[in-house]
């Protein structure tokens, strides 16, 4: 009984923090139809921005919230300054050429900003646990939960209803899923699909930093969280299916429990465990679970 | 129509005998350099050599319009291969532990392939990734059995049934190497010029047109698969002898990245292109790791992007280039 909460709790805790990340990606394939594997990268700039800004400006006493406000506001500066930088500078570039073309080019830039961030933050790891730490446990059924975690679901609900509501309710999310649908008949109808593509990119960008840096208190930051974030969110993206929202949500949550169940029965095999999951939907589902089955062209 | 199939045929095996003499050349050549080069310049064209055969792996999958992210799954099973052949089975013959190598890469794409192969571009490249990424996770997890993330050693080996000095090791392995790189390259470049090979170029090109021309796209995905994980079991098998070690960074996915990266250098048009691409790559590798450990890979991040927005078909287009003013 203990166990199966510990799995749900856990499971619920580890699907936000993969849903901030992979409902990025999966924003930005929808969009630019471009697997982004430097989007693991953005995640790490995202939490080393965060976690330098605590460890330097935040000190015992100040109040909590205020810590939330220095990893948010690191976030949104990465996504603002690194979004439309990548996208203009270097995506744009790419655009109509081969899929797999535009993966390696992602792939170089994941190379180039990996070490970009060593550069800058260097190698020894950072700590910034005080928010975490402040913030104390709450127990629920005898077993003692960190209370930040907490902050990390309610920030991915509040990130999944917020781009819900973008998507549904408003103008530009209209101009985004006419894009998804087609972007050439969207140009026809006079969208701004070179605009929608920065704007889309540059939100998967931020969400990927607020994924970042909301984890910074929980870990310590050190060159390489990069890889395993973007392996993981893959994962959850080839499971819901890529380009859908619901998708990713889905596939976190599966991602989620999977690897929970994994670490609390069998602790060696979490990645095996998901990565099975992946490969089951994949045999019943090619497309993922919310995927679009695509004409081919003959 | 009977003259036509018999001039076709000896044109055929006209070009056999020209793939054949120009790889007899090579390895020729490559013996002699390898009398005068340093020993360190040795092994590292040792390791070149021997990865160039994954590289050539990822390659064939690449003229088929599939982009492998995950053949350090072929690499590290040929490389353990060895290993556990060693020390499980007690086989300590190098070509034996080769075939090894190569049998059970080739098993384990069997068995993977026909879910592998029914995907394409990205799906394909993040599914090998995920294949891949499960063997690194459990040569890590598992480490009373493996080793984990340190690794087994390889002990040496007999050739041919002769124990050979330590001294002159690496100079055995630098010619076993060159020997069973030969081999592969004949192989390679004479699959290219098969019907499979075009069919394979083919693949990429338009698939729903081969399907209706009659040929089984799955099934020319599949064989392309297993020859590529093949190729790359005895890569990882020869390096796993020349380096004396196996760790499961073999497997892991920037190991695959840096084959993708090779082939891309290179470039996929001749089964020399890959060879090339990892010997330019390995030997900028080791420099630049030495003289500027921190951006290492913004260099070769750097690199990439200039060869695939500016020389999409690799360095292999300057070979054409100079090869088309030369015949003028």
């Amino acid at each position: 009984m203990q166990t199966t909460s510990a799995i749900l709790i856990d499971g619920l805790v580890y699907a936000s923090w993969i849903f901030l990340v992979s409902v990025g990606l999966t924003l930005i394939f929808g969009v630019l139809r471009i697997l982004n594997l430097a989007h693991g990268s953005l995640y790490a700039i995202g939490a080393y921005m965060g976690a330098w800004l605590v460890v330097r400006f935040f000190q015992p006493g100040m109040p909590l919230w205020l810590s939330i406000v220095l990893l948010l506001f690191g976030a949104l500066l990465v996504g603002a300054v690194m979004g439309p930088l990548v996208e203009r500078l270097l995506l744009r570039r790419t655009y109509g050429r081969d899929e797999v073309l535009q993966l390696l080019v992602t792939y170089a830039l994941f190379l180039i900003l990996g070490d970009l961030t060593k550069l800058i933050w260097g190698v020894n790891p950072y700590y910034a646990y005080l928010p975490y730490s402040l913030m104390g446990n709450v127990t629920i059924g005898k077993i003692p939960y960190p209370r930040y975690d907490g902050v990390l679901i309610v920030a991915a609900i509040v990130v999944g209803l917020g781009l819900w509501a973008i998507v549904n309710r408003t103008r530009f999310g209209k101009f985004m899923v006419a894009v998804i649908r087609d972007r050439e008949i969207s140009t026809t109808l006079g969208i701004n699909v070179p605009l929608v593509c920065t704007a889309a990119f540059t939100i998967g960008t931020t969400l990927a930093a607020i994924g970042g840096a909301l984890t910074a208190p929980t870990i310590s930051v050190v060159p390489g969280i990069d890889v395993t974030v973007i392996v993981l969110s893959f994962a959850v993206v080839v499971i819901g299916g890529l380009g859908s929202l619901e998708g990713a949500a889905l596939g976190s949550i599966i991602v989620g429990l999977a690897r929970a169940s994994a670490v609390h029965l069998f602790p060696d095999l979490d990645l095996v465990a998901i990565y099975l999951v992946m490969a089951v939907v994949l045999i019943f589902k090619p497309q993922g679970l919310f995927g679009r089955v695509e004409a081919k062209r003959i | 129509m009977a003259t036509l199939v018999r001039t076709d045929r000896a044109r055929a095996d006209v070009g056999q005998l020209r793939r054949l003499g120009g790889v007899a050349l090579l390895v020729a050549i490559l013996a002699v350099v390898g009398l005068v080069l340093a020993s360190w310049m040795q092994f590292l064209l040792t390791v070149s050599l021997a990865e160039s055969l994954a590289v050539l792996g990822v390659a064939l999958l690449m003229r088929a319009g599939l982009v492998s992210f995950g053949q350090g799954l072929f690499y590290a099973a040929g490389g353990y291969a060895v290993a556990y052949g060693m020390r499980l089975l007690g086989l300590h013959e190098a070509l034996l532990l080769l075939a090894l190598g190569i049998v059970v890469s080739a098993l384990v794409a069997a068995a993977v392939g026909p879910l592998i192969c029914r995907y394409r571009q990205i799906f394909f490249a993040m599914i090998s990734l995920a294949f891949s990424m499960v063997l690194y996770s459990v040569l890590l997890k598992f480490n009373g059995i493996t080793g984990g993330s340190d690794g087994m050693q390889v002990p040496a080996a007999t050739i041919l049934g002769l124990h050979v000095a330590d001294r002159v090791l690496p100079a055995a392995y630098y010619d076993l190497t060159i020997v069973c790189f030969g081999i592969a390259l004949y192989a390679v470049s004479a699959y290219m010029a098969s019907p499979l090979g075009y069919l394979a170029r083919a693949v990429r090109d338009n698939e729903i047109r081969l399907e209706y021309l009659g040929a089984s796209v799955q099934s020319v995905t599949y064989r392309t698969y297993v020859l590529a994980a093949a190729l790359t079991g005895l890569g990882g098998g020869l390096t796993a002898l020349a380096v004396g070690h196996v760790s499961p960074t073999l497997a892991y996915w920037t190991t695959s990245g840096e084959f993708i990266f090779a082939a891309l250098l290179g470039g996929t048009s001749s089964a020399l292109a890959p060879v090339v691409g990892t010997v330019v790559f390995e030997s900028i590798n080791s420099y630049a790791s030495a003289y500027f450990p921190n951006i290492w890979e913004m260099v070769l991040g750097i690199v990439m992007l200039a060869i695939i927005l500016l020389l999409p078909r690799g360095l292999w287009t300057l070979y054409e280039i100079a090869a088309r003013r030369w015949s003028r």
